[in-house]
Formats: structure tokens, C-alpha cells, sequence
């Protein structure tokens, strides 16, 4: 197959933009227009995507639909291809891209064009790092993403958007610097930037520390990790919607893929090394940021710090080097793709009705809106964790694995679900439950329209199918997960 | 046919939560009733099978997860354990469905509610079904959201919704002990399937592991988190706290889930695991402690409540300390008896308060009735036979159970065998007095609520009958089968229930086979001097033991405690971390002090640019001075 279908993922949401950019005529047509577009693009790249799912071949455990050539000489190459690990992430990104342009070309009122337009880059981005497979190509991909993220927030954002957009970007930044003068010395001492090769030739010991940590500090603002997380509250809760959602679903995921690539693919003897540093800031965050979400009076920051919490489990997953623990994150990963999008979009739906993210203007939502309860529970629900849906697989794989490595660390994240069942069903009990009484200047609450019924209904079958049947990931991505903990073992 | 019992209730559910607008609200009450009898005929049929031939039923369905050497299916297996809970589960629900169509006859929401009873019916019935750890931890968070659900479905109601999260906030702590004895189970047995698991139990029970920084028997360990897990369903001491509460959903939902289904839940792990917990007599021990002073506090706070379902609460609290006692002398089988003859006679008696609170319009305050005997005799009747039967009068139901867990803790030589004995009987008359206080206040005496007594009304049959079919069970469950369940040699259990050592049998005593009766029978006459014709003893004794009484009535001060060492004190910590920590330390020094000092410092260097020549002039003369010096020293 000769059709370069990655490049194809990677690259047509710009054409797109282009198409976008060259509509003339008056503001209402180039905004219809636009809006044609871009759900048009995303809609064929989820196909395109699936279409590359179907042509995957599952026992190979290396890279696939490799597209190799020289950028520039002896340097940067442009290499990209998937593996088990990614593929998954980049399906993610094309599925969560068109809801997230289908949930705001509705609720967005200003500057509609432009937003797509800064939704279809991101995209061009995301799948781009997840893809990379050159480490100067991914680093461009990943400070690239900052961009139109930073745009979002700080244009579309709400009141403090600007303090939000800037401590985004200059925090991201600031990590991200460690991770290119990494680059860099691994340049240096191996003449080559080719993941593939890099991971064949063993980089030396003594390096690696240094270019862990460098990595290491640029992934953790990124995940975020504690005590790197503080940007991460303040982006939700002044980011539109759309832009939350892309945030938590596939932004934040970046780093978990980064620390499996990268961190344990190069650097694996220094990823030994700081497993339990990796594990200890992995626990507070759990149990720190479940209390503090506790508190929250912002529905958005609440869930934010859940976010903190959730990606507390795939990091201790990916630092057990155990099958369970790995395969757990990498589940848990697209799991809250899909539980954080819904939950994002919940409030979404709540704001757009009564523009007000605070818990205390509601109560007895469920009273005129029961479809929306019923999604909000169910989200909710599957944030805590219940059986049955592929929040539980995710962390019940995680603590598994990494309790045959360190019970401690295992039960003090398992505390975790006590917490998040406490903050989750709190929040429902205030939003949802109780008297109807909505602090909206006496507008009548709709129910959910037909596309958010869509999209939310999507999200949650998704999550029950991949809880009841979780082996639809967990069996693709086993072969290349086996070769991870096969070269980690092979450390010891 | 198994899957048909196992999935009918799923479609009920289903079709009930999204067809409702459809098929109408009577359709949805049919449906769900009709699948879910129909599943309890079916059981009916396992069990008379496995009574017969002793088969066991395996039915694989779907893979579920598989990771490395982590495999899982979603399947059926039924022994002759899960044939006799697959009968509890689906009679008692299919009762209590058909009941729900005249309790719930003027709410507003029947297809959910009937939705969440069938839900609840397929969560319960994985749960038993299970044949690996993880699908019974499925069933097991399953029903606990099943109850969060049916609790809160009044949802306007404050203590409603706080009732129900309190519930499954407190399920999760148990749970959390179930979770850490898988993790253990995987670690050291390699498997969470329960065929695999058993078979080396033996061989790993010699076997210790390190942890928390001693070192402790292996199965030990692995047994008491099971048993901490089983504590939080169960509602056992400690963890008991949201049983009494769950009491604020609809009435049916206390006599399915808080009285005869779920809370066995615990009970049904332990004999389910006993393969592991006869290799372990320290973690039976704690089994049996924690049991028997379940059963004595419960009741305790039983005696003085004022609640009419609360009540009743308790002494399902005090009861299932009893199934677990018995399980802790290694008497699996008699706890699971006890299991299946509470299951009936306490849905009747809980149903019936039901009745007795439709009746009087929704008074749960067993001080503001009395006196309507008359006025709802069948209600009246079906009340006295499950209170009977609670007692354990003499060859109803109850009788043969009760018995049983009492004779099994006289012959056990365990270390809480005395403890146990003493406490069985005790509690025994304890549980004899407060529930024919409740039939005193609520049926006799004088007429004590506001509403006019001709209002006083008799249930329809869709309520009656049900009643009626779980007053037979409560009165022939035990007669029946008690050769089966606990007679000597039977074989029924086959290899459900694992005896490491013959549990020790004999014939009681005479003065032991007299002293049950005795006592409770005994304690009728003397609650009807206490409660009916000379409350002055009472009150007398209340007015002389103040602080007793309120330590009693406020429930020994649980709530109070746990709400000021985990709930205020975990939102005084959540509040601390998020302004101490995130606001004033973290972004401060963080990002937010960054930024200060760079501006600081730009600010700064911005300024020695002034501009004016002087200034720049003084500099470079000071520059000159101190090179010039600088080279005149050397």
C-alpha cells in the first residue's frame, strides 16, 4: 500500500484551513461555509482513520505504514508511523475533533471561522505527535499544538482568559525548553534524531539520567503532574468548551504517550531509576487533587482536578513496567478521552442554557432536563469509576499491575476511589438532584437538543462498549505493550 | 434458560428506562414484573435440579479483559450456593415488583422506577452468577449503584440524596477492601478465577507474605480485606452507618435490597470464598467477632428506635451479624439457611410496614399509630406471622435457622465461640422484645395520629398478595428445607461450600433445645407489660438512664463521629491543599512569583536606562576610576 494514509491524517485538516481561508463573499455565507467544511474534513479524516484501524495488522508489535524522507540532510528526517500505542490515540483524536466542531459551531457566537480554523490546525498537530517518529518532527508537532491552544483560550476564554492563556503557554513553554536542549544533547552524542534507531542503539547510561529529566519535566507540565498541574484548572475553566474537551480528551494525553515512548523506549534504565519518584508525585496527585476537587465551587475546575487525579493512574501504570500496568494506562488514557469529553460537554450544555459554571446556581437540574441527567449521572458514574464502563478497566489495570510492583503505592492510589466516588456523586447530588432552582433570570431550561443527544449518547455507548468489552483495545495494543515490558525487563 | 433469568431483567430495564414514553407507564410495570417472575419460575427449576442431580451449570459469554496473564470472561456459573440465592434474588424481587405496582401507584415516575428494580435484579443476579472475582465486583459496584439509585429516587428530598451518597461513599470503603484482596489474589495466585484460585488454596496456605511492614500468613490477609469488603455490603459494625438511612427510599426498595438481597451480598463472599477462609482460622475469628457484636448492637439500637422501617433496618442489621457468625464458626451452610429464611420472612416484614405506612398515608412513627388492628387485620396477620418468624418461633422459619447458628457457636471450639453463644442468645430475646414492641405500638394500644382514624385503609391484593406468598415462605422455608440445607450428611453443597474440617455436630442438649423457645416467648408478654400496659417502667428507666438511652437512641454516636473525623475533616483538608496549597504556595512561588520577579527585575534594568547623560556619565567614570586603580595596585 503505497498511499501515504498517515501523512494524509496528519496533513488534510489544513487543506481544509486552506479551503476555509480562500471562501470570499459576505460574513453569513464564509460562515456557513466554514462550518461545511471543517465538520466535512474531520468527518472524512474519522474515516480515513478507521479505515487505517481496519488495515492494521495486529501481531505486528513495530511500526506500521511507515513514510520515510529526508527533511533536512543528516538531521531532521520526516518519519512518521503508527504502532499499537498510538493508534488508539490517533483514532481518539479524529473521533473526539468532529464533536467538539459539531458541539460549538452551535454554542459559539463570535468569531466562528477563526475557531475552526485554530480546531482544524490543532488537529493537524495532535495527530502529527502521535504519529511522529522522528524526535525533532514530534517536538515540532507538540510546541506547535501550544499555538492554537493558546489562541483558544485567550480569544474565545472567559473573563481571565488572558492570565489562563499566558500562564498556559509560558508554563508548557518553559517545560517544553528541557525537553528540546534534550533533544538537542541527543544529537550530539548520537548522531541521529530517528526514534526507531535511537531505540535499537542503546543511548549511554550516564546520559540518559540527564535526558530523562529533561524529558521528564517538559511531559509533567504537560500531563500535568503534581505540583505542575496548577495551569491546568485555571485553562479549563476559562477555555471554551470545544477547547476543554480537546484539553483533557487528547492534550493531556500526550504526555502519557510521550512517557511510554519516550522515557521508557529511550531511557529505560534511567526510567528504572526514577520509578518511585515517578510513583510518589503520582500518589499525591491522586489524593491531593481528589481533595481539593472536592472543594471546588467551579463545575469545570472540579473536574479539571479529577483530570489530575485520572492521570495520576497512568502514570503509575506506565512506571510499573507491567503488562496489566501499562496496558491499564494506555486504556485509561483513551478512557478519559471519552469521560472527560462528555463531562466537559455536560457543562458546556449547562453554560450555553445558564452561562454560569458555579455549582451553587444549581439545583434539581434532572427536574426539567432528564435526558441531561441521565447523561450527567452516567458521565459522572464512569469518572468514579463503576464497572461496567471503561473508567473501571482503565484504573482496575493500572493498580493491579502496579500493585505486584509496590503495594503501597497501589493502595494509596486506590484510596483514590473513595475520593473520586465522594467529589463525583457531591457534585451530582448539587447539580442534579434536589428542588428545581437555576439561577438564569427565568429562562426556560431546554432539554438536550439532537446534537448533543448525538454526541453525548456516542461518548457513552463508547464508554459502556469499551467497559463490557474492553479487549477491542486491549487486544490490538497487546503485542506492542509486550515488546515495552519485555525491553524493561530486560533492564533488570 | 440461564440466560434467559440472567438477561430478562436487563431488557426489563431497558425497555422500561427508554421505551416508557412509548409502551406507556402500565406496559413498563407488566414487562418488568412478567420478566422478572418469570425468571424466579426458572430458578425454582435450578434449584429443584441441583437438588436432584447436583449439577453444575458453566456458560462462558463473552471475553472481558485480557492482559498478559490477567484473563477474565464475563460467564454463568451456577452451583448449588448461587442456585439458592438465584431463588432468594428472583422471588423476592419478582414479589416485590408486583408489589411496587400498588406501592408506587400514585408517584409520577414508575418506568424508572420499575427500571431500577430490574436493574438492580441483573446486577444482583451477576453478581451471584459470577465465576471469577472481578464479574462478582461487577455485580457487586452494580447493585451498590442500583441501591444509590432506588434510594435517591426521591430525589427532591435532601435527606434522600444525602442518604444515597452516603451509602455508596460507604459501599466504597469496603469496596476498596475487596479491590486490595484481589490485587493480592492476582499477585500471589496469578488468577482472579474462582476454580483456579481454590484449587490452590492448600498449597499456598502455609505461604506468608510482607506487608505494611510485618510479615503475616498469606491467606490470612487475602481473607480479612475479602471480609472488610463483605463488612460494607453487609452493613457489619462500622461500616453499618448508611443501612439505617438507605431506610428513606421507597418501601420496597428496603424489603429487595437493604433486607434480602444486597446486604447478603457479604455473606454470600464469605461462603462463596470458603475454600480460603477454612485455611485461615484467625481471619474466621474476626469473622465470628465482628458478627456477633453486629448482632448485639443492632439490636440494641433496635429496642429504642421510633421509625418503623428503621427498626426494622436494624434488626436486618442485627440478622445478618448472625449469618455471619455462623459463617465465622466455619457454619457456611447454616449462614447461608439463615440467608434464605431471613430473606423471606424479612421482605414480609418490611412490605408489610410498607402496608402499615400506606395505610396510615405515609407515618413512619410507630408512636402516632397503634390501635388499627382491626381496621387492617390481613396487614395485621401477615405482620405477626414475619415477626414470628423473626423471633424464631417455634417451627416457623426463623426457628430452624436461628437454632442453628446458636447450636453451631455451642459445639464450635473457636476462640468467639463463647463469646458468640452468649451473645446468639441474648440477642435472641433482644430481637424477640423489639419487634413485639413494634407490633404493640403499631397495632395496639390507643389510636395515636392526627389523621382521622376512618381514613385508616387495608391494601389492595396487588400489595396483599405478595405478602401473602412471602408469609408462606417465611412459615414453611425452614420446615422444608432444613434437612437440605443443614441436615447431617447432606449433600447438597456438593463442592460450593468447602469443609476443611467436619463443622462439629451432636445432638444440643435438652436445656438448650427448651432455652431459645423459652426466651422467646418469654420476651412477648414481657414487651406487651412493657410497651403497652405499663409504660411508666419504661419511661421510668429511660428518665433514671438519660445518657444511656441517648447513646442508644443516637445509634451509639456513629454519624456523629464519623462526620467530624472523616467528613468535616477531609473538606477542612480539601480546602487547606487547594487555597494553602495551590493558590498561596504553588502558583505563588510558581508561576505567579516568577512572573513577579522577572517583571521586578525587567522593571529594574528598564530603569538604570534612564536616559539623562549625567547618569551614564557617572557610571563610566566610576568605571574608569576603579580600572585605573585596579591597574595602579598591581
Amino acid at each position: 500500500m503505497n498511499f501515504p494514509i498517515l501523512s494524509f491524517l496528519t496533513f488534510f485538516p489544513l487543506v481544509g484551513v486552506i479551503f476555509i481561508l480562500l471562501r470570499r463573499g459576505s460574513d453569513e455565507v464564509v460562515e456557513r461555509s466554514s462550518k461545511n467544511i471543517s465538520i466535512l474534513v474531520s468527518v472524512i479524516n474519522f474515516i480515513v482513520s478507521l479505515f487505517l484501524w481496519s488495515k492494521f495488522d495486529l501481531a505486528n508489535p513495530g511500526f506500521q505504514f511507515v513514510e520515510e524522507s529526508q527533511w533536512i540532510k543528516n538531521f531532521v528526517s520526516y518519519k512518521i508511523g503508527v504502532d499499537g500505542i498510538s493508534i488508539f490515540l490517533v483514532l481518539l483524536t479524529t473521533f473526539i475533533s468532529p464533536l467538539c466542531i459539531f458541539a460549538s459551531i452551535n454554542s459559539l457566537k463570535k468569531r466562528i471561522k477563526e475557531f475552526l480554523i485554530a480546531i482544524l490546525i490543532m488537529q493537524t498537530f495532535m495527530i502529527g505527535v502521535f504519529c511522529a517518529l522522528d524526535l525533532f518532527l514530534f517536538f515540532l508537532f507538540f510546541e506547535g499544538g501550544l499555538i492554537p491552544m493558546f489562541l483558544i483560550i485567550g480569544i474565545w476564554g472567559g473573563e481571565r482568559r488572558v492570565y489562563s492563556a499566558l500562564k498556559f503557554f509560558l508554563y508548557t513553554f518553559l517545560g517544553s525548553i528541557f525537553m528540546l536542549i534534550a533533544i538537542i544533547a541527543i544529537y550530539w552524542n548520537m548522531n541521529t534524531l530517528d526514534l526507531v534507531k535511537l531505540t535499537e542503539s542503546k543511548i549511554p547510561e550516564n546520559l540518559q539520567y540527564w535526558m530523562w529529566l529533561g524529558f521528564f519535566i517538559s511531559l509533567a507540565v504537560k500531563l500535568p503532574m503534581w505540583p505542575f498541574h496548577t495551569w491546568l484548572p485555571d485553562a479549563h475553566v476559562e477555555a471554551p468548551t470545544a477547547g476543554s474537551v480537546i484539553l483533557a480528551a487528547i492534550l493531556l494525553k500526550i504526555s502519557g504517550y510521550g512517557f511510554i515512548r519516550f522515557s521508557l523506549g529511550l531511557f529505560p534504565i534511567a526510567s528504572h531509576y526514577f520509578a518511585n519518584f515517578v510513583f510518589v508525585l503520582s500518589v499525591i496527585a491522586i489524593i491531593y487533587a481528589s481533595l481539593v476537587a472536592l472543594m471546588q465551587t467551579d463545575m469545570k475546575k472540579l473536574i479539571a482536578y479529577s483530570s489530575v487525579a485520572h492521570m495520576g493512574y497512568v502514570t503509575i501504570g506506565i512506571f510499573s513496567f507491567t503488562k496489566q500496568g501499562l496496558d491499564g494506562a494506555i486504556f485509561q488514557m483513551i478512557s478519559h478521552g471519552l469521560i472527560s469529553a462528555s463531562l466537559f460537554l455536560c457543562v458546556g450544555v449547562l453554560y450555553d442554557r445558564v452561562h454560569s459554571r458555579l455549582i451553587q446556581d444549581y439545583s434539581g437540574v434532572v427536574n426539567v432536563m432528564p435526558k441531561f441527567a441521565l447523561v450527567f449521572i452516567f458521565s459522572s458514574l464512569a469518572n468514579v469509576g463503576l464497572p461496567g464502563t471503561s473508567g473501571f478497566v482503565g484504573e482496575f489495570l493500572t493498580l493491579i499491575g502496579t500493585f505486584k510492583v509496590n503495594y503501597i503505592v497501589a493502595i494509596l492510589a486506590a484510596t483514590g476511589v473513595i475520593l473520586s466516588a465522594a467529589y463525583s456523586l457531591w457534585l451530582c447530588k448539587r447539580v442534579v438532584f434536589g428542588e428545581f432552582k437555576v439561577n438564569n433570570h427565568g429562562e426556560k431550561l431546554l432539554d438536550l437538543d439532537v446534537t448533543e443527544i448525538v454526541i453525548l449518547f456516542m461518548l457513552m455507548i463508547l464508554t459502556i462498549v469499551f467497559g463490557v468489552y474492553p479487549n477491542l483495545i486491549l487486544e490490538p495494543i497487546s503485542s506492542s505493550v509486550d515488546l515495552v515490558v519485555k525491553n524493561m525487563g530486560a533492564i533488570k | 434458560m440461564l440466560y434467559l433469568i440472567l438477561f430478562l431483567p436487563l431488557l426489563g430495564s431497558f425497555i422500561s428506562a427508554f421505551f416508557y414514553k412509548k409502551i406507556g407507564d402500565r406496559t413498563c410495570q407488566i414487562i418488568t414484573s412478567a420478566f422478572v417472575v418469570t425468571g424466579a419460575i426458572l430458578s425454582s427449576i435450578i434449584l429443584l435440579e441441583t437438588i436432584k442431580t447436583g449439577k453444575v451449570y458453566e456458560y462462558p459469554i463473552l471475553n472481558w479483559i485480557t492482559s498478559g496473564t490477567l484473563k477474565l470472561h464475563w460467564s454463568i456459573y451456577v452451583d448449588s450456593l448461587t442456585a439458592v440465592m438465584l431463588v432468594v434474588v428472583n422471588s423476592v424481587s419478582a414479589l416485590v415488583h408486583i408489589y411496587s405496582i400498588g406501592y408506587m401507584s400514585h408517584d409520577p415516575h414508575k418506568p424508572r422506577f420499575m427500571s431500577y428494580l430490574s436493574l438492580f435484579t441483573f446486577m444482583m443476579l451477576s453478581l451471584i452468577t459470577a465465576d471469577n472475582f472481578l464479574q462478582l465486583f461487577f455485580g457487586w459496584e452494580g447493585v451498590g449503584l442500583a441501591s444509590y439509585l432506588l434510594i435517591g429516587f426521591w430525589f427532591k428530598k435532601e435527606s434522600a440524596n444525602n442518604a444515597s451518597m452516603k451509602a455508596f461513599i460507604v459501599n466504597r470503603v469496603g469496596d476498596l477492601g475487596l479491590l486490595i484482596a484481589m490485587f493480592l489474589i492476582f499477585k500471589t495466585f496469578g488468577t482472579l478465577n474462582f476454580s483456579e484460585v481454590f484449587s490452590q488454596a492448600a498449597d499456598q496456605s502455609k505461604n506468608s507474605i510482607k506487608i505494611f511492614g510485618g510479615e503475616y500468613n498469606l491467606i490470612t490477609t487475602i481473607c480479612v480485606f475479602l471480609f472488610i469488603g463483605a463488612m460494607g455490603k453487609s452493613a457489619q459494625i462500622f461500616l453499618h452507618t448508611w443501612l439505617p438511612d438507605a431506610m428513606e427510599g421507597p418501601t420496597p426498595v428496603s424489603a429487595l435490597i437493604h433486607a434480602a438481597t444486597m446486604v447478603t451480598a457479604g455473606v454470600f463472599l464469605v461462603a462463596r470464598c470458603s475454600p480460603l477462609f477454612e485455611y485461615s482460622q484467625y481471619a474466621l475469628n474476626l469473622v465470628a467477632f465482628v458478627g456477633a457484636t453486629t448482632a448485639i448492637f443492632a439490636a440494641s439500637i433496635a429496642i429504642v428506635q421510633t421509625d418503623i422501617k428503621r427498626i426494622i433496618a436494624y434488626s436486618t442489621c442485627s440478622q445478618l451479624g448472625y449469618m455471619f457468625f455462623a459463617a465465622g464458626m466455619g457454619a457456611y451452610n447454616v449462614a447461608i439457611f439463615h440467608l434464605f429464611t431471613h430473606a423471606f420472612f424479612k421482605a414480609l416484614l418490611f412490605l408489610g410496614a410498607g402496608s402499615v405506612i400506606h395505610a396510615f398515608h405515609d407515618e413512619q412513627n410507630i408512636e402516632k399509630m397503634g390501635g388499627v388492628w382491626k381496621k387492617i387485620p390481613l396487614t395485621y396477620a401477615l405482620m405477626l406471622i414475619g415477626t414470628l418468624a423473626l423471633t424464631g418461633f417455634p417451627l416457623l422459619a426463623g426457628f430452624y435457622s436461628k437454632d442453628a447458628i446458636i447450636e453451631s457457636a455451642y459445639f464450635s471450639k473457636s476462640l468467639f465461640a463463647g463469646y458468640a453463644f452468649i451473645i446468639g442468645l441474648t440477642t435472641a430475646f433482644i430481637t424477640s422484645i423489639y419487634s413485639w414492641r413494634l407490633i404493640f405500638k403499631t397495632f395496639h394500644g390507643k389510636y395515636n395520629n392526627t389523621m382521622s382514624f376512618e381514613k385508616v385503609h387495608e391494601s389492595g391484593p396487588v400489595m396483599l398478595i405478595p405478602l401473602f406468598l412471602l408469609a408462606l415462605g417465611a412459615i414453611f422455608s425452614g420446615y422444608v428445607f432444613h434437612g437440605i440445607f443443614i441436615g447431617e450428611n447432606t449433600q447438597f453443597w456438593g463442592k460450593a461450600i468447602f469443609f476443611l474440617k467436619q463443622t462439629a455436630h451432636g445432638h444440643p442438649p435438652l436445656w438448650l433445645l427448651i432455652l431459645i423457645p423459652t426466651l422467646v416467648i418469654l420476651a412477648i408478654p414481657l414487651s406487651f407489660i412493657l410497651f403497652l400496659k405499663r409504660k411508666d417502667i419504661v419511661e421510668g428507666f429511660i428518665n433514671n438512664n438519660r445518657p444511656f438511652y441517648n447513646f442508644l437512641v443516637r445509634k451509639w454516636y456513629f454519624d456523629e463521629l464519623y462526620d467530624l473525623i472523616f467528613v468535616k475533616s477531609f473538606r477542612g483538608i480539601g480546602t487547606f491543599l487547594w487555597q494553602r496549597g495551590d493558590v498561596k504556595t504553588i502558583d505563588a512561588y510558581g508561576p505567579d512569583g516568577v512572573a513577579k520577579v522577572v517583571k521586578n527585575l525587567s522593571d529594574r534594568a528598564s530603569s538604570i536606562q534612564s536616559g539623562y547623560l549625567y547618569h551614564y556619565a557617572t557610571v563610566i567614570l566610576i568605571g574608569v576610576i576603579l580600572i585605573v586603580s585596579f591597574l595602579i595596585i598591581i
